[in-house]
């Protein structure tokens, strides 16, 4: 025993500290009150404003006691439907061509081009954000559920693409090689040794998107691409607090139903 | 010292874990309970210090019903029962030196334990049971470094730095190697005795109980089925507690390996 | 094992027997018949026309857009830098609301399974189903527009998302560990110092981390709505069609989140 114990008693005991070198972990301490310090102080608040409008947003808690689901009904509706329809078409478009995408962004099974190209899809599809492509799509096709529904597949690709390739990667290799030692051709291998794999994943994170799409449809109405983004947007700017209140208690709700479904489809699936 | 009046517990689901368990053990006993799984060892070890809540009886403690106690009554009455668990539960993401000081978590305040600001007493304690149960060197690794064995011998440092009267042992060698088990059983006891403390063994291993306990309980069914020296578990009594089997090798192999040990 | 009789009355194996067939079948016909009825809805919705024009309007914006005015960026530091206090900043705060949240909506630590965990979990189903921009255009209609909105807008966002992982990861935990610490006597709190809070740190470091690099993404277009940041920049230059602006805008963003996201799977390999 090279520690004596004679040596430890009435020493005082210190947790060891969770970064090692001294001059790194002062650092990186200073570092951040410094720049909690630079960014709280270049936030600039006004607060008189932010006065005023705890009014205002008072109202809004209030409105959502007593939400107006009526005045406006036809404009949510039709608004909830075109924000459905583009979910779901989307979603299908996306798994489609997701798939595709994912196998050559594996790179257990793609050839290293082909493994570029569709991981660059990924990357670019993932990196813009929904609005932004949205407001792109919308210059170029015009106003409408279209620029919407595009928006939403181009994302589903990027998404789906992505989680489903890590999981084509981390698969069981024994059972996909033991396909391949049958003879079986690549369309063959990839759909007895793969496809068995990957399904149930894949039909979890379809439910997992639709929600997605379905929430962030409701933002795309804000640039012009369709859905009820149009109608709240709208409401906000009428101050009609009541209106929008309604219309995001609607989205919480489809929202809960969707995450409910998908619970259940999972649960069965796996 | 400890007295157990008719405890039985019945959970939710209707199983009843405990039936009427009557037990008197005086300090300084070591004593083994033994029993098919599914016999209430668990449960009963964990009535004694209320992790499962007893649905009647007394658990008597020098003298102090530990079933009447308010939630800081019980704080305090736990800290004379140390624990020993069967998969170590050491907080595997702190170091040794940590869980091991974390057994005086009853007699240090809040701040103090979450800023591991312990007396220099505590401090020096744990570093002499450490040294005790040989792993001073170990101090400041992360439990999650330790192996089986090691880490047990944290669990067992942890337990006695509570300056406890009794010790509850929950399976603590079922997930050892043989060899291993023996050590840690070998240790608990003769901590037991440097100590005078007594301690409940829980153990599914039989001859391992044999070897090294004053004393076996059977128990089956949340019953208990045999009371007496180790000398006593005939073929026929293991037979009460765990149904038919042959026994006749166990109880040989024992006394053969014992003449090896010796 | 399912088998068909076929016309010249052998048996053949099938995978599935005719009743699960049709069954499937019919999944496929309603699925299919329900994706092309969302088309048409989306098809009648579409001046077409325009459709036809989007590859010379596209070729059009794309020529104007090139060469991107890289001198603008000496104008989008200041937006930048804010756009990462937004960020930071809201994950900060959406962190220090998401703990409680999370010990209030875990079935473990709840200390109340009736009456505080369904509050809890309502905390954070309303703000996780909300999108960013929707609190920011909410935010800017009460705090007036700036950075500051756009800061709320996130936290409370990231609320829900950072409260359901963790309490998730709180349900996760090894109650032995937690059965060993509650043993030796300790209070409730100690019990949560100890039992509880070194278990999920990695997942909190994790949550954390995952939830900023996201936050990053989404405050680069708070801004469109007036919640600052560099989507201010964006809006104003879509607004003035200075499509040169806006590719060098779409430049930035895109290096700022492909950055971001390297730091979180730099720190995440760290801490795991």
């Amino acid at each position: 025993m090279s520690v004596a114990l004679s040596e430890r008693v009435g020493r005082e005991w210190r947790k060891p500290p969770f970064i090692k070198r001294a001059w790194l972990r002062w650092a990186l301490l200073i570092g951040a009150v410094v720049y909690f310090i630079a960014a709280l102080s270049s936030l600039d608040v006004n607060w008189s404003r932010v006065y005023e409008g705890l009014e205002r947003g008072w109202k809004f808690v209030v409105a959502f006691s007593s939400p107006d689901f009526s005045s406006r009904a036809a404009d949510i509706k039709e608004g909830m439907i075109e924000s459905a329809i583009m979910s779901i078409a989307a979603t299908v478009v996306g798994i489609v061509l997701s798939v595709p995408v994912a196998l050559g962004a594996a790179r257990n099974i793609a050839p290293l081009p082909i493994y570029l190209i569709c991981r660059g899809i990924v990357a670019l599809s993932r990196a813009l954000n929904e609005i932004i492509v949205a407001i792109l799509l919308v210059a170029i096709f015009g106003f409408g559920p279209l620029a919407g529904f595009l928006t939403l597949s181009f994302a589903s690709i990027g998404f789906l693409a992505k989680l489903l390739a890590e999981d084509i990667e981390d698969l069981d290799r024994s059972q996909a090689e033991a396909v391949k030692a049958t003879g079986a051709s690549w369309s063959q291998w990839i759909n007895y040794g793969i496809q068995p794999q990957v399904m149930p994943r894949l039909i979890g994170l379809s439910m997992y998107r639709l929600d997605i799409n379905f929430r962030e449809s409701a933002i795309l109405g804000l640039v012009g691409a369709g859905g009820i983004g149009a109608t709240l947007n709208t409401a906000f700017d009428r101050y009609e607090f009541d209106t929008a209140a309604a219309i995001l208690l609607i989205i919480i709700a489809v929202v809960m139903v969707l995450e409910y479904l998908s619970g259940i489809i999972r649960a069965r699936v796996q | 010292m400890l007295h157990l009046q008719q405890l039985s517990k019945t959970y939710k689901t209707g199983d009843k874990a405990l039936n009427d368990v009557t037990l008197e053990v005086p300090g300084g006993q070591v004593l083994a309970l033994i029993g098919p799984s599914g016999a209430g060892k668990s449960t009963l070890i964990r009535c004694i210090n209320r992790l499962v809540e007893p649905t009647s009886g007394n658990v008597i403690l020098d003298g102090q019903n530990i079933t009447k106690l308010g939630a800081h009554g019980l704080r305090k009455m736990r800290r004379r029962m140390g624990m020993i668990f069967q998969e170590y539960a050491l907080v595997e993401r702190l170091t040794v030196m940590e869980n091991v000081l974390s057994g005086r978590l009853g007699y240090v305040g809040f701040w103090r334990s979450y800023f591991r600001k312990y007396p220099q007493t505590d401090v020096d304690e744990a570093y002499r049971l450490l040294d005790r149960v040989g792993l001073l060197e170990m101090a400041d690794k992360r439990a999650d470094e330790l192996s089986g064995g090691q880490r047990q011998r944290v669990g067992i440092a942890r337990a006695l730095i509570q300056d406890p009267a009794l010790l509850l042992v929950d399976e603590p060698t079922a997930s050892l190697d043989p060899k291993t088990s023996r050590q840690i059983m070998r240790l608990i006891c003769e901590l037991c005795r440097e100590r005078d403390l007594a301690a409940i063994i829980n153990i599914h291993d039989v001859k391992l109980a044999q070897m090294f306990v004053q004393r076996v309980i059977g128990l089956t069914k949340g019953v208990v089925q045999f009371d007496g020296p180790p000398e006593g578990l005939t073929e026929e009594v293991l037979t009460r507690i765990y149904g038919e089997e042959d026994w006749k090798e166990t109880i040989e192999k024992i006394e053969e390996e014992d003449e090896a040990e010796t | 094992m399912p088998q068909i009789l076929t016309g010249d009355g052998t048996k053949t194996w099938m995978l599935r027997d005719r009743k699960s067939q049709f069954t499937r079948w019919g999944a496929w016909m309603i699925g299919t018949i329900i994706f092309l009825w969302c088309w048409k809805q989306i098809s009648d919705a579409t001046t077409w026309f325009f459709v036809w024009d989007a590859p010379r309007i596209a070729a059009d914006i794309g020529g104007r857009a090139i060469p991107p005015r890289w001198s603008y960026m000496e104008k989008l530091w200041e937006p930048l830098w804010d756009t990462l206090n937004i960020a930071t900043l809201g994950t900060f705060f959406a962190l220090l609301m998401a703990v409680p949240v999370a010990f209030l909506a875990a079935r473990n630590t709840t200390p109340s399974a009736l009456l505080i965990r369904p509050i809890a979990l309502l905390i954070i189903v309303s703000t996780r189903s909300i999108n960013s921009l929707i609190w920011a255009l909410l935010l800017v209609a009460i705090l007036g527009p700036g950075v500051f909105a756009g800061m709320i807008a996130i936290a409370i966002r990231s609320i829900g998302f950072c409260a359901k992982l963790l309490y998730e990861a709180i349900e996760e935990i090894d109650t032995k560990q937690v059965e060993a610490i509650t043993a030796t006597g300790a209070s409730r709190w100690q019990v949560m110092a100890y039992g509880i809070v070194p278990q999920i740190m990695p997942a909190f470091a994790g949550i954390a981390v995952f939830r900023w690099d996201i936050n990053i993404r989404e405050s680069t277009v708070l801004g469109l709505v007036g919640a600052g940041g560099i989507g201010l920049q964006l809006k104003g230059s879509l607004d003035t069609l200075a499509w040169p602006q806006v590719t060098l805008i779409l430049i930035v963003i895109f290096g700022t989140v492909i950055i971001s996201e390297w730091i979180s799977a730099k720190v995440r390999g760290a801490i795991i």
